[in-house]
């Protein structure tokens, strides 16, 4: 809450005013273009939309910067992930979306030469503070990949597994968990026949759902997806999408893509990215419709990127 | 349009460069490298082929009952015994002048009728006691007749060797009770089953009873041992313990007198009958039925006796003990030693290589000292296996061995218990030879295991070891099970470092048996590689030993093959299991 006013201290003035620019002195125009911010190695004030501020924040992002060794991919990016919606980023490649959804439940954390500056909180908890238990922490986040990554086991295993690996041997519980989640992620009339077959005879579109029923099989307070239909054809796609569509309520998402129709279709919220930077971020109808910059502008129809 | 006009071009420019390439170089073309790699392969499967044909052929004929031949040469020599080998020679001078004068024309000119090649027989004639020799030369040109006598026995003997000769009699109590050979045959054919089993009786008292009351025995020595080494020489504890030791001493020599005395009248049971039997040089032998183990008439077999006779032979083959030192009988012990071993060194070398891999390729920080280590394991793999042999007997044996044998085996000191080779040290040696082996398929199993796969499980909240246990180590099972199964293949069959650490010519007992604690570690041990190479080389009749050498050369591959098709088939499991990773 207190961060939600401190960005509506910060924030209120857009988009007509001028952007409180004190640490920028030298460069005094009146719309600050990305592209500047870019060609003066600087981050980005991002344009983020009023009614986001309405919105309770299930995950809060505070001028979260990440290196790769030496160069920066990411330059202080503050936002908030609204509860039980689904936020989509969108950008080119390369510009930081996926890094920024791996920030999240510290995934870069596997890539040694990872450094980040700034500050995560889910749910008012820190993510990057000292002493916070990775594990712990990516037990209540759920996450599905770009290509379906189904474990070597059966598919009653696959999603039961955040299950397993905390213990839990009660068949009672796992069974109720696995149909629930199998259930919510449209796959159990499916897979109820073949729960104990391998999941690796599933198709890629099912192979996909499981994995999202997976996610979701820990009751996670966020889901991350990760372009989560880039390796499947349409028709799987649709699936998905309307099972984005049926968890919106229940879970708050997430996602990354690189499909604009799907950002439209499916998302609440939009937030596009540029070059490591947030550029503009709200409501998704406003930014595909009447986005406040031109840069924005520009990317959803498809003069770049 | 434009695009019509220029296909025409880029055709012919085709062309033209593809005569260039023609008359430039024949391998640019890509058929010559098909012939080299298709000959390269089919040169290696010719040469493996070939092998597993001659042991194949060389091994299966080794129990088939053979003919017995009379040769009787121009010079009036006569020999008796089965024709093992035929070949054509160019004999020169010198072998003609071991004939006779009066023979010596007439084979000369015999010779030159075939063009000056003789044929030329290699026959067995065994008797060694009479003839001195175990194989002879015939050949054609001093040959006079070649029968094939219709009561020539076979006689495999329990020591001596083999005995061929003509049935002369039957005899009981020393007096000969049936001339004829068919009433003889008959006779032995009644009386031998009861004789064998005397035999048996005989071998179990010595095998079982002598060998319980020399353990207790031995154990009341090894007690009056401890008593001294704990008190003292010269103590109260010692004394008492060494009188109870003479008085039980009086017990036990009772129980051997006992014994002793059984076994005296089981001989002299079996010494009443024997055989009566011509020799080639028309000496009659006496054979008494307790020295027989199988015998034939060899000339008057029909197909089924053969059988009878191959199956008999191939059954003492593979379920017997050696006779004759090593070359006659079964290598049981030899089978049993080979499979303990190698499962012993499995059970040993797996985990210890999985874990390595994994410590390599999950938890190291990949630098310049993994590097380092990785390529000194590959190296290992390259070390000449003798070494290892060297290793084990300073380390295991004279080391660690010895360090256990002061600590728990005081008593027995100076003669070792695990202060020499023995099974658990050849195993452990075997395991660090095979490590190599074991760590490298591993090793690139694990970094098979896709990334995604690791994240996912990550993502779920797993730790690493978690991510390990029920990801990574389940998938990369198969590879795993690939390690196992060449560790298991170099293990079986290697030889130079196990006579160094254990493998013996003859084990007097097995390193797992019935007498408690029933699995003895320390125990040395018989082994199929190390049998053939002492049959081969070590064995004062080598060329007896050469069909055995084929034959357990036959069987030990067998061996290994049935060792390598059960881990295939529980490797071809798992695959199963993950059927359907495009992953």
């Amino acid at each position: 809450m207190i961060r939600a006013q401190r960005e509506t201290a910060r924030k209120s003035v857009n988009p007509t005013s001028q952007p409180s620019a004190a640490h920028h002195a030298g460069h005094e125009r009146p719309v600050r273009k990305v592209f500047d911010a870019v060609r003066d190695k600087q981050p980005f004030e991002a344009e983020i939309h009023p009614s986001l501020l309405t919105e309770e924040m299930v995950l809060e992002v505070d001028a979260f910067s990440l290196y790769y060794g030496p160069s920066q991919a990411l330059w202080e990016i503050s936002m908030g992930i609204p509860k039980g919606k689904v936020t989509a980023l969108i950008g080119p490649s390369g510009c930081g979306k996926s890094t920024l959804l791996r920030s999240v439940n510290r995934m870069n954390d596997l890539i040694d030469s990872v450094r980040i500056v700034g500050t995560m909180r889910l749910n008012g908890d820190s993510i990057y503070a000292a002493g916070v238990d990775v594990i712990e922490l990516r037990k209540r986040i759920g996450m599905v990949f770009q290509k379906p990554n189904p474990f070597p086991m059966s598919i009653f295993e696959n999603v039961v597994y955040s299950l397993r690996i905390d213990g839990e041997r009660k068949k009672s519980v796992l069974e109720e968990v696995c149909e629930a989640s199998l259930r919510s992620a449209g796959l159990w009339e499916e897979a109820k026949d073949r729960l104990h077959e391998s999941a690796l005879r599933l198709s890629g579109g099912q192979q996909q759902r499981l994995c999202i029923a997976r996610a979701i099989a820990a009751e996670p307070e966020v889901l991350l997806l990760d372009e989560p239909c880039s390796a499947l054809d349409p028709i799987a796609t649709g699936r998905i999408e309307d099972l984005i569509e049926e968890l919106k309520g229940s879970y708050s998402i997430l996602m990354v893509t690189h499909n604009m129709q799907q950002a439209s279709r499916t998302s609440d919220y939009t937030a596009f990215m540029y070059l490591g930077r947030l550029v503009e971020y709200g409501p998704t109808e406003d930014v595909f419709v009447q986005p406040r910059l031109a840069e924005t502008e520009d990317y959803v129809t498809g003069r770049f990127g | 349009m434009s695009e019509l006009l220029e296909a025409p071009a880029s055709t012919k420019r085709y062309v033209r460069r593809r005569s260039a390439v023609r008359a430039t170089s024949l391998f640019s073309n890509g058929e010559p490298m098909v012939w080299l790699t298709g000959g390269a392969l089919g040169l290696c499967v010719l040469m493996i082929v070939g092998m597993l044909w001659l042991v194949g052929m060389q091994g299966v004929a080794t129990f088939k009952p053979r003919e017995l031949v009379r040769w009787t040469t121009v010079d009036g020599g006569v020999l008796l015994g089965e024709v093992v080998e035929i070949e054509r020679y160019r004999p020169n001078d010198a072998q003609l002048e071991l004939l006779s004068e009066a023979t010596r024309a007439a084979a000369r000119e015999r010779l030159a009728a075939q063009g000056g090649e003789a044929e030329r027989r290699l026959v067995r004639t065994e008797n060694f006691e009479l003839t001195g020799t175990h194989y002879t030369w015939v050949s054609d040109f001093e040959t006079r007749e070649r029968t094939t006598p219709e009561w020539a026995l076979s006689i495999e003997r329990r020591e001596g060797g083999p005995f061929y000769g003509v049935l002369r009699g039957f005899e009981l109590d020393g007096r000969r009770i049936a001339g004829e050979p068919e009433a003889a045959w008959t006779l032995l054919e009644e009386q031998l089953p009861a004789v064998l089993e005397r035999v048996d009786a005989r071998r179990a008292i010595e095998r079982e009873e002598i060998g319980r009351v020399n353990r207790a025995m031995e154990a009341e020595r090894l007690a009056v041992r401890r008593a001294e080494l704990e008190h003292g020489l010269d103590t109260a504890a010692a004394r008492t313990a060494r009188e109870l030791f003479s008085a039980r001493e009086l017990g036990f020599k009772t129980e051997f007198e006992r014994l002793r005395g059984e076994i005296e009248a089981l001989d002299r049971q079996n010494s009443r009958c024997a055989l009566r039997v011509e020799a080639a040089d028309g000496s009659e032998q006496r054979i008494p039925l307790a020295a027989i183990v199988r015998t034939y008439p060899a000339n008057r077999l029909d197909f089924g006796d053969r059988v009878s006779i191959y199956t008999s032979r191939t059954w003492e083959f593979s379920s017997g003990e050696p006779r004759e030192s090593n070359t006659e009988g079964g290598v049981l012990p030899a089978i049993f030693g080979t499979v303990t071993m190698t499962l012993v060194m499995s059970i040993l070398v797996v985990p210890f290589g999985v874990l390595a891999a994994l410590y390599l390729r999950e938890y190291a920080k990949p630098g310049p000292l993994v590097s380092f280590v990785r390529i000194a394991v590959n190296n290992l793999a390259g070390v000449p296996s003798i070494v290892f042999g060297v290793f084990g007997l300073g380390f295991f044996c004279y080391f660690v061995g010895a360090s256990i044998d002061e600590l728990f085996y005081a008593e027995r000191l100076p003669s070792p218990t695990f202060g020499t080779g023995g099974v658990l040290w050849a195993s452990l040696t075997l395991a660090l030879l095979t490590l190599p082996v074991v760590i490298v398929p591993t090793e690139e199993a694990l970094a098979a295991v896709p990334s995604s796969m690791r994240e996912g499980s990550y993502a779920c909240g797993a730790t690493k070891w978690q991510t390990i246990r029920r990801i990574v180590l389940p998938r990369a099972m198969p590879g795993i099970l690939t390690g196992m199964i060449l560790a298991i293949a170099r293990g079986a069959g290697e030889v130079a470092p196990l006579m160094l650490v254990g493998a013996v010519k003859l084990a007097p007992e097995l390193p797992i048996d019935g007498e408690a604690p029933f699995v003895h570690p320390s125990r040395s041990f018989m082994h199929l590689g190390f049998h053939i190479y002492d049959l081969g080389f070590q064995s004062p009749n080598s060329e007896a030993a050469k069909p055995m050498v084929y034959t357990t050369t036959l069987l030990l591959i067998g061996l290994v093959v049935l060792l390598n098709v059960v881990a295939i088939a529980v490797r071809a499991n798992l695959r199963r299991r993950f059927q359907g990773a495009q992953v």
